[in-house]
């Protein structure tokens, strides 16, 4: 019997599982963007069949850094940037889990840019959600790697000089193999594509495009929004590299100038990290977990390598 | 030096085949009874430099690379001739011959290969004169030559071993076995020509007027011989670790790369990753998720770690830290030893964060120390750190194979199994109690995630037992103390029912004590037994406990002695800057023994330092350590 009973348990699950019985004040501000991940993600989870104990949700510092505070799963609050190796580990150590990171644009793309590099071009099954706000929130409105040429705040109070980060170029040349811009304006599709990204098997980057109505003033900043899948307008070929590659260029520059593209970009196949592993031997078939429940394991000893130190 | 004992140095250039000789070279005399430590001296680069490798061997244990040497093997300089004129690096001659002589015991033997060294090389070292002064017996040998007639110009390692042999009649039977296990069928056989070629020749052409013979012993139960790194691995093998993530960073990745090659093989896993925040912070996501979890690195490295250090602390996830040391600040000496870290262990990371930290001194303390390690990590789901050194890491020594003959222990600690869960507190959201204030030994179980009825939020905010971000003062006292309570539990279990970590030598009664810690011990164990064999009463301890402090222990030893003298390889004295804050008192009772050039101390070192401290002298001790006054002197 597996000691994690709650993984693959099969049956109804009611939505309301996933909100805490005992509700916390969520201190997010009125009007703010994160609210709409989170619906998305109460939604979404039930609707492909996960119960709130077989997920884990493991979430950076910040307003996003909250996430798991108000979403019944199991949670891991890490530290800033730091999202994704626990959650990377903690898949690894019981692939049964469902795991889900998130974080904000400054912990994801600045602060944890490195790990999201480096965790995209592993594939790690996994889901990956970045709150883009454009703003370092919860520290009073700094300018963030998101935050347009020109910005203007506290910290460049004659203007960011710097041009923004390109969050879903840098996934694709990382290697993510799902990638997709969502928004917290546009609720079915946001549900919609965080259903596909836990779906699929390897590294999914969903950059969430969440408001901030108090410190960027226009909290409108994401409408109107166009989905290019859903806009004639747009064709290419979402398994084509070039073809998405150049979709998320002409998004990322629209971004900035009151267009918004939300939808999926790039879809790829290639197997996922654990997937690999598994097939080098790596990694064990079974959760690595189970193992420390099973009274029927064999344990190897060091004693048995040291043959070759006689 | 005592015909008692073999020290055998091989010295040469790094990529000259040192280790790999040396390494068989030590096997050999450990099967032929013989108690054996290895210290390896090596530049931070893979080719060229000055490298050596001593191999002390005896009848009796031994546990430091002891004073001097007495066999030098000189090979070439094959991979460092003709350096370019005010080359930052490559300016650094190879001298295996003439860097190694000024360590070398009166009554000791050269072998050094006449085949690359010029005549005016040698003639400029006044080789002759100083060989007469010191009794040397010196023996030139064309070993690159007696090594290319056989195939190879690089077989004249084995050339040179064969003409130790001879030197002190050794039967090459151990030697023969191990080429045998390690070298294919094509070279086996050139080799084994090479080997008994040289032994002959030595044999016949010379006539030994030197004292030095390979000594006698007797093992009890079979050896094995391990370095310090293959203790810590095996410990966290047999501790159940199945899963490590790191950085290759000197001199860690020893451990870092055994355990990489054993894991897979074991049903584990092996991450090597971006940075150390990651390889940390990695840890922290398996032992959360139900795995034994490790992960380590050097001080640049350690450093790092800090971060999710706190982490693992503040949500009571179990991991195990390594921390092996070389010389700082900075990147330092990458391939020197120095205990410097020792401050910034105990107190990295922010807030009252805690940890435990182990600090073994040899192979057979690092195997089991790690298995401590392991055990109050998970039993008390707090982070363990063990901290040991560049000399600890890469110095063999054989330990009896049954020291690791023990069963595996794969228990998770403080975890919960589903049925268990069921009975304990959820509040009014189903979420389990998993951070509870009251608990025994502050210690409250947890759950996995996957688990029924285990769901709750771990946050590295302060919480409440359910997990919530809290800022609640009474609910910050609570747990605050709860976690610091641990401290005290785990100090009085390992009061209570291990045996103690630390180790004394010497004479009980003597009322002059030596305190060290770490990989320092060997060497002050032999200075004590030296010391008391000339007539002095000293007694000493090695400490291992860092945190929490065996604060009874070193009470009743500094005590029980006039004066002591704190033994350590670092410029500012953290060791006993420890034992003061820790004791709050006895300033005016110790003085330091201190040495950070680089190298390890010899028990020499510490005899001399205990002379200047006993007779007051204020001359500078001519070894390369430093005396810091007690206070108030």
């Amino acid at each position: 019997m597996s000691a994690f009973n709650a993984i693959g348990d099969e049956r109804e699950i009611d939505r309301d599982e996933f909100t805490p019985g005992l509700e916390p004040q969520p201190t997010w501000c009125p009007g703010c963007g994160d609210f709409g991940v989170l619906k998305a993600l109460k939604q979404a989870l039930p609707e492909v069949g996960l119960t709130p104990e077989e997920v884990l949700t493991v979430t950076g510092i910040g307003c996003s850094g909250k996430l798991n505070s108000y979403l019944d799963t199991y949670g891991f609050h890490t530290i800033h940037g730091r999202s994704l190796p626990v959650a990377r580990a903690a898949k690894l150590a019981n692939d049964g889990l469902t795991v889900v990171a998130a974080g904000g644009d400054g912990d994801g793309y600045g602060i944890g840019g490195n790990h999201f590099m480096h965790t995209a071009r592993e594939n790690h099954d996994m889901t990956y959600i970045v709150f883009n706000n454009e703003v370092f929130g919860l520290t009073k409105g700094q300018t963030s790697p998101t935050s347009p040429k020109g910005h203007t705040s506290k910290t460049t109070p004659h203007g960011n000089a710097k041009s923004p980060i390109r969050p879903l170029s840098l996934a694709l040349t990382s290697g993510a193999t799902y990638i997709a811009r969502t928004a917290a304006v546009n609720p079915n599709q946001a549900k919609e594509i965080i259903k596909e990204a836990i779906e699929h098997d390897g590294f999914a980057h969903i950059d969430f495009l969440t408001q901030c109505p108090t410190w960027n003033k226009d909290a409108r900043q994401y409408v109107p929004y166009v989905d290019v899948q859903e806009s004639d307008d747009y064709d290419f070929d979402i398994h084509d590299r070039q073809e998405a590659q150049e979709m998320m260029f002409e998004t990322e520059n629209a971004l900035y100038e009151g267009t918004v593209l939300t939808g999926r970009y790039f879809v790829d196949e290639r197997p996922s990290y654990q997937q690999q592993k598994k097939e080098l031997g790596e990694m064990p078939e079974e959760p690595l977990a189970e193992r420390y429940f099973d009274d029927d394991a064999e344990w190897e000893r060091s004693y048995d390598l040291l043959e070759r130190h006689k | 030096m005592s015909d008692h004992e073999l020290i055998w140095r091989i010295a040469g250039g790094s990529g000259d085949g040192i280790d790999s000789t040396s390494q068989n070279f030590a096997k050999a005399l450990m099967r032929s009874g013989l108690d054996v430590f290895t210290h390896r001296h090596y530049p931070s680069r893979i080719r060229g430099g000055h490298t050596y490798v001593e191999i002390r061997a005896a009848g009796h244990k031994v546990q430091s690379r002891g004073d001097g040497y007495n066999f030098l093997l000189a090979l070439g300089d094959s991979f460092a001739r003709n350096p370019k004129e005010g080359a930052y690096y490559g300016n650094e001659e190879i001298k295996p011959l003439s860097e190694n002589l000024d360590e070398l015991n009166e009554g000791g033997i050269i072998v050094y290969d006449s085949g690359l060294l010029s005549e005016d090389d040698v003639s400029e070292l006044d080789l002759e004169e100083r060989a007469e002064e010191n009794d040397w017996h010196v023996f030139p040998i064309d070993l690159r030559a007696m090594a290319k007639e056989h195939g190879r110009e690089v077989m004249r390692n084995t050339a040179g071993v064969g003409v130790t042999a001879a030197l002190l009649e050794m039967n090459l039977e151990h030697i023969e076995d191990l080429m045998r296990d390690a070298m294919p069928e094509k070279i086996l056989e050139p080799n084994l020509e090479i080997l008994h070629d040289a032994h002959d020749m030595i044999t016949e052409e010379y006539d030994f007027e030197h004292d030095l013979r390979i000594p006698e012993g007797d093992h009890e139960g079979e050896q094995a011989l391990l370095s310090g790194s293959n203790a810590i691995a095996y410990g966290a093998i047999d501790s159940g670790c199945r899963f490590i993530a790191g950085y290759p960073m000197t001199p860690w990745t020893d451990v870092f790369t055994i355990m990489s090659q054993n894991l897979p093989d074991m049903g584990g896993i092996s991450e090597q990753v971006e940075d150390e925040i990651a390889a940390a912070a990695l840890a922290v996501g398996a032992s959360h998720a139900g795995v034994k979890a490790m992960s380590g690195s050097s001080g640049g490295g350690f450093a790092l770690m800090s971060e999710p250090l706190g982490l693992a602390e503040m949500t009571e996830t179990p991991i195990v830290l390594l921390e092996s040391m070389r010389a700082g600040p900075s990147t330092g000496m990458p391939t020197k030893p120095e205990q410097g870290d020792l401050e910034f262990t105990l107190y990295t990371s922010q807030g009252d964060s805690a940890r435990v930290v182990f600090a073994p001194a040899n192979i057979e303390e690092a195997y089991e120390q790690t298995r401590l390690a392991f055990h109050i990590a998970y039993e008390y789901q707090i982070p363990t750190i063990i901290i040991y050194d560049q000399k600890l890491s890469g110095e063999n020594e054989n330990v009896p194979v049954s020291l690791l003959d023990r069963e595996p222990d794969p228990s998770l600690g403080s975890t919960l199994t589903e049925d268990e869960l069921e009975d304990l507190p959820h509040d009014e959201s189903g979420k389990f109690h998993r951070f509870q204030h009251d608990v025994e030994n502050g210690v409250s179980p947890r759950s996995l995630p996957g688990q029924k009825g285990g769901r709750y939020l771990a946050t590295g905010n302060e919480h409440t037992p359910a997990g919530h971000i809290s800022e609640d003062p009474d609910n910050r006292v609570f747990q605050m103390d709860r976690r610091l309570e641990k401290l005290e539990a785990i100090r009085a279990e390992l009061d209570e029912e291990h045996d103690s970590n630390q180790t004394y030598a010497g004479d009980e009664s003597a009322d002059f004590g030596i305190i060290t810690w770490g990989s320092a011990q060997g060497a002050v164990v032999e200075a004590t037994e030296r010391l008391n064999d000339q007539g002095h009463s000293v007694k000493a301890v090695g400490v291992s406990d860092m945190m929490p402090f065996p604060e009874a222990e070193l009470t009743e030893f500094i005590e029980s002695v006039d004066q002591a003298m704190v033994v350590e390889m670092n410029a500012t004295a953290q060791f006993r800057g420890l034992i003061q804050k820790e004791l709050g008192r006895y300033g005016e009772k110790l003085t330091s023994l201190l040495k950070y050039n680089g190298n390890p101390f010899e028990p020499a070192d510490i005899v001399e330092g205990y002379e200047l401290n006993v007779d007051g002298s204020d001359a500078e001790p001519d070894a390369q350590v430093r005396i810091e006054p007690a206070a108030g002197d």
